[in-house]
């Protein structure tokens, strides 16, 4: 990732401000309950360790059913690490350990006896940059109820996933064709279909839009607009417009610099509806992220 | 200033369009130099495989003056080096031998070599990749006279009669099929790991992040993504086991035998080449120019083998970005 804020992060405003975030006041005051609304997500005390050092820390946070959660910070604070350990994708890493506790519904997500395949059935990923297998567009989207030995009309499914994704009136003259033939913002839209395709109860995007033109995300962004109403979306992005103009609710993270080592840490600094992060935030920190003078 | 003068007498532009043109500068001839020594390299390397073609085609087509064509590829009795009625030159033993013992080879070589270049890729821990892959790359160095020998004192006795009670003479095909298997297995699983590493990992996190397991994210993604180099690396086995001499000059005997019983000597084209070219012969008599007509014929197959696999490896490659 070549943003700017990653080449910013020497200057002395901002080793002034990861120092500054080294008190990251007690998580506990910064959680938002979901008033009213059903909890999907409740993590507990999570933190990700990659060997012995520690990615992110003590994250509790609760995300609400139907509505888009953001994830937004600076670069290497730890909003892909933690959106990971959401369907366990960092079980694939050798090296990164999680603790603390993850409830998905109230089941215990890291328990000794919960399969990591079954929760990626239920909880589907949309990544950075566009992946889709080197199969013709028919076969990308068939591909997860296949491996699921979904029995059925699997046309239907296709077609069904490619309306869900938008994508259906640009490609049903050419769904046998190789999937790689597709502009970039197409190739999202069937990596979005393509896991809409397994009926998820939960999508997590990655960063989704990063890699795209602004009409493609503009695309993306009111397809997920639409989704929620079926889906509850936990998305991480760098575009703060992105994260106003689409989330119920947002959690803004933060890096912790150690003085001694210069290891970097991701913390939350304050989780809260989304109109309140960006208007009223609580903590300066999140006021001088939100604002652009930091980051 | 030198440039100055320059535009000003080519009556260029002034001013900031001043200087574009080119001037022949110390740097201008080095690039010069350089692109004609790599010419110079280019050329040498086309004119000295035309050389060797020309040369093998040369006795050859003399060899043909003297012997049918119909006789050479359809005859199924090999015998050039006897003297009158019994000379006979069919070559299909030799094809025949070549082809059955490299399949024999690649029977042995190919599920062994892509299961452990997946086993390797997609299931080993760095630590056990780090030590197995440069020792299989030692294994493909070991001198293929070692092998031979292997063959012929090792398993021939030991593992093919004493361990499996198999009848066989102490020249036999079987062996030699064998260790023609150990002899690519390494090739072929090296440069087939080499192409499953190389495809990207967003790919098997999109399939893992689908709810595939990872024998599914194997064998339907990163498998068929890496089909070009695979096909590529079981290629360049079956060249290498085409073109094997001294592994089947030593344990296979030197007995032309049409025939699919392993049991007993087979020569390949190239060890009665090898075989050959050592004995007491003549030159220029047609004995002699049988090694440049099996030899034309060798060559021929291991290009069309090689053809077959450009168009395979191009029909299967997908580029990632």
């Amino acid at each position: 990732m070549t943003e700017p804020s990653e080449a910013r992060h020497s200057d002395g405003r901002n080793e002034e401000w990861a120092r500054e975030a080294a008190d990251v006041s007690t998580p506990a005051a910064v959680i938002a309950e979901p008033a009213g609304r059903e909890t999907i997500f409740d993590v507990d005390n999570v933190s990700v360790y990659y060997s012995d050092k520690r990615a992110v820390r003590d994250v509790r946070i609760k995300l609400a059913r139907n509505e888009i959660t953001a994830l937004i910070g600076p670069s290497g604070c730890g909003k892909s690490t933690f959106i990971r350990c959401l369907n366990r994708m960092n079980d694939l890493i050798p090296t990164a350990r999680v603790t603390g506790a993850i409830g998905y519904h109230g089941q215990d997500l890291y328990a000794s006896d919960v399969d990591p395949v079954q929760v990626r059935k239920r909880i589907g990923m949309v990544f950075q940059k566009p992946n889709p297998f080197p199969k013709s567009i028919y076969d990308n989207i068939a591909f997860g109820p296949r491996v699921m030995g979904v029995k059925g009309d699997m046309d239907e499914i296709v077609e069904t996933a490619l309306r869900r994704g938008a994508l259906w009136d640009e490609v049903k003259d050419r769904l046998k064709t190789n999937a790689f033939g597709m502009s970039g913002g197409q190739q999202q839209r069937l990596c979005i279909a393509r896991s809409l395709a397994t009926s998820p109860d939960v999508l997590l995007m990655d960063e989704p839009c990063s890699a795209l033109d602004p009409i493609s995300t503009g695309r993306i962004e009111d397809l997920m607009m639409e989704l929620k109403e079926d889906y509850s979306i936990v998305i991480v992005t760098h575009n703060m417009q992105q994260a106003a103009r689409v989330s119920d609710m947002t959690a803004f993270f933060t890096v912790e610099l150690d003085g001694d080592t210069g290891h970097r840490t991701g913390a939350v600094v304050e989780y809260d509806q989304t109109d309140k992060i960006f208007q009223n935030p609580s903590d300066k920190r999140t006021e001088d992220y939100v604002t652009g003078k930091v980051g | 200033m030198a440039s100055a003068d320059f535009t000003a007498r080519a009556a260029g532009p002034s001013g900031p369009g001043a200087g574009l043109r080119y001037r022949r500068t110390r740097r201008s001839t080095g690039e010069q130099v350089i692109k004609v020594l790599l010419a110079v390299a280019a050329v040498l390397s086309v004119v000295t495989t035309t050389g060797i073609v020309i040369s093998l085609l040369n006795e050859t087509i003399s060899f043909f003056g003297e012997v049918g064509f119909a006789e050479f590829f359809f005859g199924t009795d090999w015998n050039p080096l006897r003297r009158g009625a019994q000379q006979s030159f069919g070559v299909l033993p030799l094809i025949w031998s070549t082809v059955y013992l490299t399949l024999i080879g690649l029977l042995i070589a190919i599920p062994l070599g892509l299961a452990s270049a997946i086993y390797l890729s997609e299931y080993a821990s760095p630590r056990v990749r780090r030590l197995v892959k440069p020792t299989l790359e030692v294994l493909a160095g070991i001198p293929t006279i070692v092998l031979g020998y292997f063959a012929l004192t090792y398993v021939t006795p030991v593992v093919l009669r004493d361990l499996l009670g198999v009848e066989v003479r102490i020249f036999n095909g079987l062996s030699a099929g064998i260790v023609l298997g150990i002899l690519v297995l390494p090739t072929i699983a090296s440069v087939a790991e080499d192409a499953l590493s190389a495809v990207p990992q967003s790919l098997r996190e999109g399939a893992f992040g689908l709810g595939a397991t990872q024998r599914q994210v194997v064998l339907r993604v990163v498998f068929p993504a890496a089909l070009s180099g695979i096909v590529a690396a079981l290629v360049l086995g079956a060249s290498r086991a085409i073109g094997e001499t001294v592994v089947i000059l030593i344990a296979a005997g030197a007995d032309p035998n049409l025939t699919l019983d392993l049991g007993v000597s087979h020569q390949t084209m190239a060890a009665f080449i090898a075989q050959t070219a050592r004995g007491d012969i003549s030159q220029g008599g047609t004995e002699f120019q049988t090694i440049f007509a099996v030899g034309t014929t060798l060559f021929v197959i291991t290009l069309l083998v090689n053809a077959v696999a450009i168009r395979l490896v191009r029909r299967f490659r997908q580029v990632y970005d």
